[in-house]
Order: C-alpha cells, then structure tokens, then sequence
C-alpha cells in the first residue's frame, strides 16, 4: 500500500525531505517508524515520539490502510 | 474562541480587542518572547515550525478544555512559526472573563497545554555552538 509521510523538525532534517509517498507493508505505525528509523538513521527513539494519521493522534498500533497520511511527531517545544 | 498559527507578526492591540466582552470585568493576556539565551547559551535567534492541521485542532481542545474548566467568556491564542529575532513576541494567549481568577487560571492552562501538547517545534541558533532542535537532543531536560 501506499503511504504519505511528512516530515518535521529534527526528522525533516535527518530525512532531508518535508514530505514523500512510500510503498510499504508496515502494518501500523511502530512498524513503519522501525523501519523508517533504520533507513535513515533517525536519531529519536519511538519513546519521544507521538504519531499522527489523517491529521489526528492516533495510536502506535494504529491500523494502516492505503492512501494514509502518517507524521511523526519529535517533542514539541513551542512556547 | 481562537487558535492560530501565523508566519506574520503577532499584534496584541487587534487580538485583545475580538476576546473582550461587555461582561467581561478582567482581561488577562500573557505573551512568550524570544529571549538571547537558553539552558546558558547565548541565542541568536530561532525558528519555530509547526505540524499546521493538527496544531489548531489540538489547540482549540485547549481551548474548549479551558471554557469548561473555568468561568471564562472567551480565550484565543496566536503561535508564530519561523524565524523570530530576539524581542519578539512567539506566542500570545488572552483571556475575558467576568471575574479575574477564572481569566489568570485559564490563561495559565492554556499556555502549559499548549507548550505540552501542540505540535511545534523551535530551532535555536546559538551564537557559540551549531543550531539545536530544542528538546530533540539527549542531553536536553525533557
């Protein structure tokens, strides 16, 4: 299926990209975030992060379906 | 009731004026400035980006959070997304309420819930030492 990602913060920058459309078979978003994280190296463990599908909090066994928009979400620090 | 994120100058004078009621006998307005130094380095000046969709959806919760909780008329906020130089305003939160309690305690809610909950991120520049986003290092203070 395919999925939308975007990208913010620290992410965006270890990703070196805002946003992109992968292919993947992750079946909720712990999964997808493992994998993501090996590939690029991403510094931030899951445990400092929150996870947003369809523009709301979801869960991080949230059940991925095609055409979903996931972000990851680093620790906030507005203010 | 009103959450925005905005990339323009924040203006108190404008937002004060659409918060305030007949009925209100207290206003209660706090404002988060850029400041030239944190956890002891000196700043420079800094950006802050935000997740837009999810950061008003999730501050208006706040805000509704803050009317049921306390005796309020009205509550806004304004967030102010990239670059920033020291001085200036990056967040501001008013609230009318006909009684000042319930207008210093909601506005307090609502400053800690959004810097806890809303989804927006703050790059610092240092004068000293390479860029950091703050909070996403280990060796800041979560």
């Amino acid at each position: 299926m395919k999925i939308q990602i975007e990208y913010f913060a620290l992410l965006k920058e270890q990703r070196g990209a805002s946003i992109e459309t992968i292919e993947t078979e992750a079946a909720n978003p712990e999964i997808l975030y493992s994998d993501l994280k090996r590939q690029y190296s991403f510094s931030l463990e899951p445990s400092a992060l929150k996870v947003a599908v369809n523009e709301d909090f979801a869960n991080w066994d949230h059940s991925l379906k095609d055409g979903d928009t996931v972000v990851f979400i680093p620790p906030v620090a507005g203010g | 009731m009103q959450f925005q994120i905005t990339d323009q100058e924040i203006k108190p004078e404008s937002l004060r004026r659409k918060i305030l009621r007949d009925v209100s006998g207290a206003y209660v307005s706090f404002e988060g400035l850029v400041r030239n130094h944190n956890d002891g380095k000196p700043v420079n000046g800094l950006e802050y980006s935000s997740y837009i969709p999810l950061a008003e959806k999730e501050g208006m919760r706040i805000l509704s959070e803050a009317k049921e909780r306390y005796s309020i008329e009205a509550a806004a906020c304004v967030h102010r997304i990239g670059s920033l130089k020291i001085g200036e305003i990056a967040v501001w939160v008013g609230v009318s309420a006909a009684h000042r309690d319930a207008a210093f305690e909601a506005n307090r809610y609502i400053i800690d819930q959004t810097k806890a909950r809303v989804p927006i991120w703050k790059r610092e520049a240092y004068l000293d030492s390479p860029a950091e986003w703050v909070n996403c290092t280990e060796d800041t203070p979560r």
